[in-house]
């Protein structure tokens, strides 16, 4: 069930893939504001700018959080390409998203602190829906296994449309778009200076950059969980899915955390919850 | 390899600017002049910055902050003074509290000048950084190279 | 079953010996004597008799009650006397009522039943046993140094080290007791032990906050012993034989006839477990020492509760009645661990999230399929193991720092690295995979999902957790801090104190990585032999898991490297240069010092606020669960 050489290939190539993912994300804000933007290899060149960077760090020990989270979000998405159980990603994901808001904590920063807390906002924003994500999944392919339900004929999005738009809808929290992105930003947004990652620079800040394209591949991975019945449309479905997240990242301005809140869990509690009673009352007439 | 080039990221600091040359550093991120085209990123964090662009000059109450965000920046980077107020203080070098430009606390790489500086020479100026900057890495890189 | 009665009566000679010695070194060498006794001994019966399933002794049952009996009323007028001493007329009603019931029981059937097998050990009692015995007495010997430095803090109060130690032993006997009973009125004799140990225990500093939570314990633990003895009544008066006090004969009945005592123990099982609306008295008890704290959190007290409550999980499984159960504690699951995030005290977050997964433990039981007993039954062992050193370390921080609030312990890791360090691997035990208590909260939901109206349960579940996520993660934060100010303050910990609290936090971490060892030779084992199948987690999971513990225990190694290389400066103020502790120049020159503040966002997760939604909504699920049972009565 377990797939080892599937788990390679992602440690290697998710990389890549999440780098590519972001440059064409840059290429498209760019063009969405009328801009010519950054070369699509502009992550990668910022990349290996940071590692050329000085190792200048508040306290060592942000080193160690920062390496525990690149590990274990390459371990998260490992377990997800071998076709492993899919809460546990979902775990090994919270484990090293704790990582990296401790890191953030570790530094004593009054910018960095703030960013971390925010941080755990959307982290306790976006969980309820993702479990929710998971069990949907399961209840119309039968299995928790990544492996099985990619490889289910079930059309699980006609199943789980709710389910679906709730996850669209945490992604965007995940992704740290507009109007959720209250704890740090990407390109050349502010807030709180940068938040979460205020304190880190360097080869460190780099590590969360890596971190965080492994942290793409996996997220859109699960949006393929929910059209595995058809690989071509699945891949249509994530092009869509990031186009749309782009979209709403340029068409909205930041909010509060208040609303990340009300979001996160509004659509676990309505469109998340109705989906799955209505499923539970087909699949187990309870 | 000279990755620092095509990604130089960026902090603005308004010393004592009249605003005139912050306009016109914020011009060049506009979709007219596009900076992000070479990678340029304005952060707002000296952590994350290689290059600092600073407007406006030097007084007695920001010369500490000046010094702090120079010195928090990592190790290499570089300093473009943009206008002349940051060249050499400008008109306001005579007033009571301006010690001058901004190499009278850090050491300025490139000078900008102008009144306002032009987002033409603004670019320019930071392009021309980008070369010392990577003079700078090749030093820092050998220097590490003969420590090990 | 010589080793069950030793491990019963040992505790006691060793309280009473206790009682009557005044000198406080010899205290310690005992104290640490007996917790090495009884530890040993618990792990004699791990050894012993974990291939053995479920055995079942006869002991002689007539002259044991008989003293039971008498020690029972002599609890009786104890309490009576302190109940009108002050003035707690509730506390006296509600003796009043128990001993009326009790005196009726024995006077109409004492001389009749006969129960034989009176004793036994099954897996389950044996997982107890361990918890009681290790980390029970691993407590009692923290005890021993910590009330030495609570009374050189505390002049005001009384010293009554005696009484404590006394009691505290009794408790741990009373343990055993009632996980080895196989007799219901047995188990509830040790049941009012525990009651009444606790109480003489909250109340320790006399004061009157502590007297009033002493009573407010009492009162509600009394509430939930008059249910227990109304079960024992109905019992009796249905086979008069006495055949269906066996507790293996009442689950073996089979649900119709077990489910009215079921009921009623449960309840008694939810007051003594802090479910809402009983929750008050678990954080009430938080004034007693630390070392009471989490001798009640983890091995004992509310484990009774929780302990009735899975031994009945196969009578309440697929009930009206279970569910409802189950529901209050999902309901108490969500809402103390709401209520968490608005603590600062840090007693008071460690008593909520107590509260909470004791809630989840009464959830899987009140379902009751194989797959969650397995979970609730590892939920009691992690849990054990990790709120126990939460709370020492807490107790230890407290008399440090002389605070125990939350927003006092930045840069615990500079003041006191190690201990910061056992409370990071005891939070991460409370909430991060591959840890403890993540692998129950996972094998709960996947059981959940395909139990009787699992939608709630998992919503439940899945936002508890994120809440859960929340409370810890800030808190841990806060202690990880590298404040640029700040000095070792640790050398002045007793050895005694690293001892206990090493031996915790290995233990935290072991049972995390040996927990397929515990799951395929105990719970397994146990689910097995009441429900005829059983729950595991699958092969590749465990491989998986058991790396993750792998990969954290090996990457701390990578701190070596960054020794050497890498520079290090202060943190971003905005440009403004700061003095080491903090303090910076803010406008016309005026100094400002920079701190930093949890989020507790008190206008959401009030604990006002949750405990209006929480004990109205726990009272109308408990009448439901009494309404399901008169209708099967009727
Ligand atoms: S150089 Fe001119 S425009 Fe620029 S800050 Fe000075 S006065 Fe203003």
């Amino acid at each position: 069930m377990i797939s080892v050489l599937t788990a390679v290939l992602y440690l290697l190539l998710a990389p890549i893939a999440g780098g590519f993912i972001a440059g064409i994300d840059r290429k498209l804000t760019a063009r969405m504001q009328g801009r010519v933007g950054p070369p699509v290899l502009q992550p990668f060149y910022d990349v290996a700018k940071l590692f050329e960077k000085e190792d200048v760090t508040v306290t060592p020990s942000q080193n160690f959080y920062i390496l525990s989270y690149l590990v274990f979000m390459a371990v998260t998405g490992a377990i997800f390409f071998a076709g492993g159980d899919l809460l546990l990603v979902l775990f090994a994901f919270t484990l090293a998203h704790v990582f990296i808001v401790l890191g953030a904590y570790a530094a004593y920063s009054p910018y960095s602190y703030v960013g971390a807390e925010r941080e755990l906002i959307t982290l306790m924003a976006y969980e309820p829906m993702i479990i929710l994500t998971a069990v949907g999944l399961y209840l119309v392919t039968g299995s928790f296994y990544v492996s099985e339900i990619a490889a289910s004929e079930v059309p699980a999005a006609l199943y789980l449309p709710g389910v679906l738009i709730g996850f669209l809808t945490v992604l965007t929290i995940k992704l740290r778009k507009s109007p959720f992105d209250i704890s740090t930003s990407h390109h050349a947004h502010q807030e709180l200076v940068k938040g979460l990652t205020t304190e880190f620079s360097g080869p460190t800040l780099a590590k969360i950059e890596i971190a965080h394209w492994y942290e793409t591949v996996v997220l859109l991975g699960i949006v393929y969980l929910f059209f595995g019945f058809n690989p071509l449309l699945a891949l249509v479905a994530i092009a869509v899915t990031y186009f749309l997240e782009v979209f709403i990242d340029n068409t909205f301005s930041r909010m509060k955390w208040q609303w990340t809140m009300k979001e996160g869990w509004g659509v676990a509690v309505t469109l998340g919850f109705i989906n799955l009673a209505v499923l539970y009352y087909f699949y187990l007439g309870v | 390899m000279a990755y620092l080039k095509k990604s130089p990221w960026l902090i603005h600091y308004d010393a004592s600017s009249c605003n005139g040359c912050d306009i016109e550093v914020l011009a060049c991120l506009t979709p007219l002049y596009d900076v992000e085209r070479f990678g340029i990123i304005n952060t707002g964090n000296p952590k994350h910055a290689d290059v600092f662009v600073i407007t406006g000059s030097i007084n007695d109450l920001n010369r500490e902050v000046v010094k702090n965000i120079y010195e928090q920046m990592p190790n290499p980077k570089v300093v473009v003074a943009v206008g002349i107020c940051a060249c050499s203080g400008g008109v306001f070098a005579e007033c009571y509290n301006v010690s001058g430009g901004v190499d009278q606390v850090i050491p300025v790489d490139v000078y900008v000048p102008g009144c306002a500086a032009r987002p033409e020479s603004i670019i320019d100026g930071i392009v021309k950084a980008l070369g010392i900057l990577e003079e700078k890495r090749a030093k820092m890189t050998e220097m590490e190279a003969v420590h090990a | 079953m010589y080793d069950l009665i030793f491990l019963i009566l040992f505790p006691c000679i060793i309280a009473f010996i206790l009682l009557l010695l005044n000198n406080n070194r010899i205290r310690h060498a005992i104290v640490a004597l007996a917790a090495l006794v009884i530890s040993a001994g618990s792990i004699y019966l791990l050894v012993s008799s974990f291939t053995q399933g479920t055995v079942y002794y006869a002991f002689p049952f007539e002259p044991t009650s008989l003293v039971m009996f008498a020690l029972e009323m002599g609890i009786a007028l104890l309490l009576l006397y302190l109940g009108v001493r002050f003035k707690q007329p509730v506390a006296v009603l509600l003796v009043l009522v128990q001993t009326v019931m009790m005196i009726y029981y024995e006077i109409t059937w004492g001389m009749t039943v006969e129960p034989e097998m009176n004793l036994f050990i099954d897996q389950f009692s044996i997982i107890m046993a361990l918890l009681i015995g290790i980390i029970g007495s691993l407590i009692a010997v923290f005890a021993t140094s910590y009330m030495d430095t609570y009374h050189s803090h505390h002049h005001e109060v009384r010293d009554r080290r005696r009484m404590f130690f006394f009691v505290i032993f009794v408790f741990l006997a009373a343990m055993f007791g009632l996980v080895f009973s196989n007799n219901i009125p047995w188990i509830f004799f040790f049941w009012e032990v525990t009651t009444l140990s606790s109480f003489l225990l909250i109340g320790y500093s006399e004061t009157e906050e502590a007297t009033n939570n002493a009573f407010l314990a009492l009162k509600m633990n009394l509430l939930g012993g008059i249910a227990f003895a109304g079960a024992i009544l109905y019992l009796a008066s249905v086979d008069p034989s006495g055949g269906l006090l066996e507790l293996d004969a009442l689950l073996a009945s089979g649900q119709a006839a077990a489910i009215i005592p079921a009921v009623l123990i449960c309840f008694a099982g939810l007051t003594k477990s802090a479910q809402m609306p009983f929750s008050a008295w678990l954080v009430g008890a938080m004034v007693a020492p630390t070392p009471v704290s989490a001798l009640l959190h983890s091995s004992t007290m509310v484990k009774a509760g929780v302990y009735i409550i899975v031994r009945f999980a196969p009578v309440l499984a697929g009930s009206l009645a279970g569910i409802s159960i189950a529901l209050v504690g999902a309901v108490t699951f969500l809402l103390a661990s709401g209520i968490a995030i608005s603590q600062s005290n840090a007693k008071k977050v460690l008593a909520y999230s107590t509260i909470a997964n004791l809630g989840l433990i009464v959830a899987c039981a009140g379902v009751g399929t194989p797959q969650l007993v397995w979970a609730a039954i590892f939920l009691i062992i992690f849990h054990a193991v990790a709120k126990s050193l939460l709370f020492l370390c807490v107790g230890t921080v407290e008399h440090r720092v002389g605070s125990r609030d939350i927003e006092d312990m930045d840069g615990l890791i500079v003041r006191l690295p190690k201990i910061a360090a056992m409370m990071f691997i005891g939070m991460a035990g409370m909430f991060l995979a591959p840890f403890g208590m993540l692998i129950s909260k996972w094998a709960a939901i996947e059981a959940f999902v395909v139990a009787p109206f699992g939608l709630i349960f998992v919503m439940i579940l899945a936002f508890g957790g994120a809440v859960t996520v929340f409370f810890w993660a800030k808190w841990m934060g806060k202690i990880i801090e590298v404040t640029p100010f700040g000095e070792n303050i640790e050398d002045t910990v007793s050895t005694g104190k690293w001892v206990v609290l090493g031996s915790l936090t290995a233990m935290t971490v072991l049972a995390a990585l040996l927990f397929p060892l515990i799951s395929s030779y105990l719970v397994e084992p146990y689910v097995l032999g009441i429900f005829g199948e059983t729950a595991r987690l699958a092969q590749d999971n465990v491989i998986i898991m058991v790396l993750m513990i792998a990969l954290l225990l090996v990457l701390p190694l990578s701190y070596l490297s960054y020794r050497k290389q890498g520079r290090t400066m202060p943190a971003y103020m905005g440009g403004r240069p700061t003095t080491p502790d903090m303090k910076f120049l803010g406008s016309l020159g005026m100094e400002r010092e920079m701190t930093t503040r949890n989020y507790y966002f008190a206008e959401y997760f009030g604990e006002a606020k949750l405990l209006k939604v929480g004990n109205p909504l726990c009272i109308l699920l408990i009448l439901a669960a009494v309404a399901a049972i008169v209708g099967v009565a009727l």
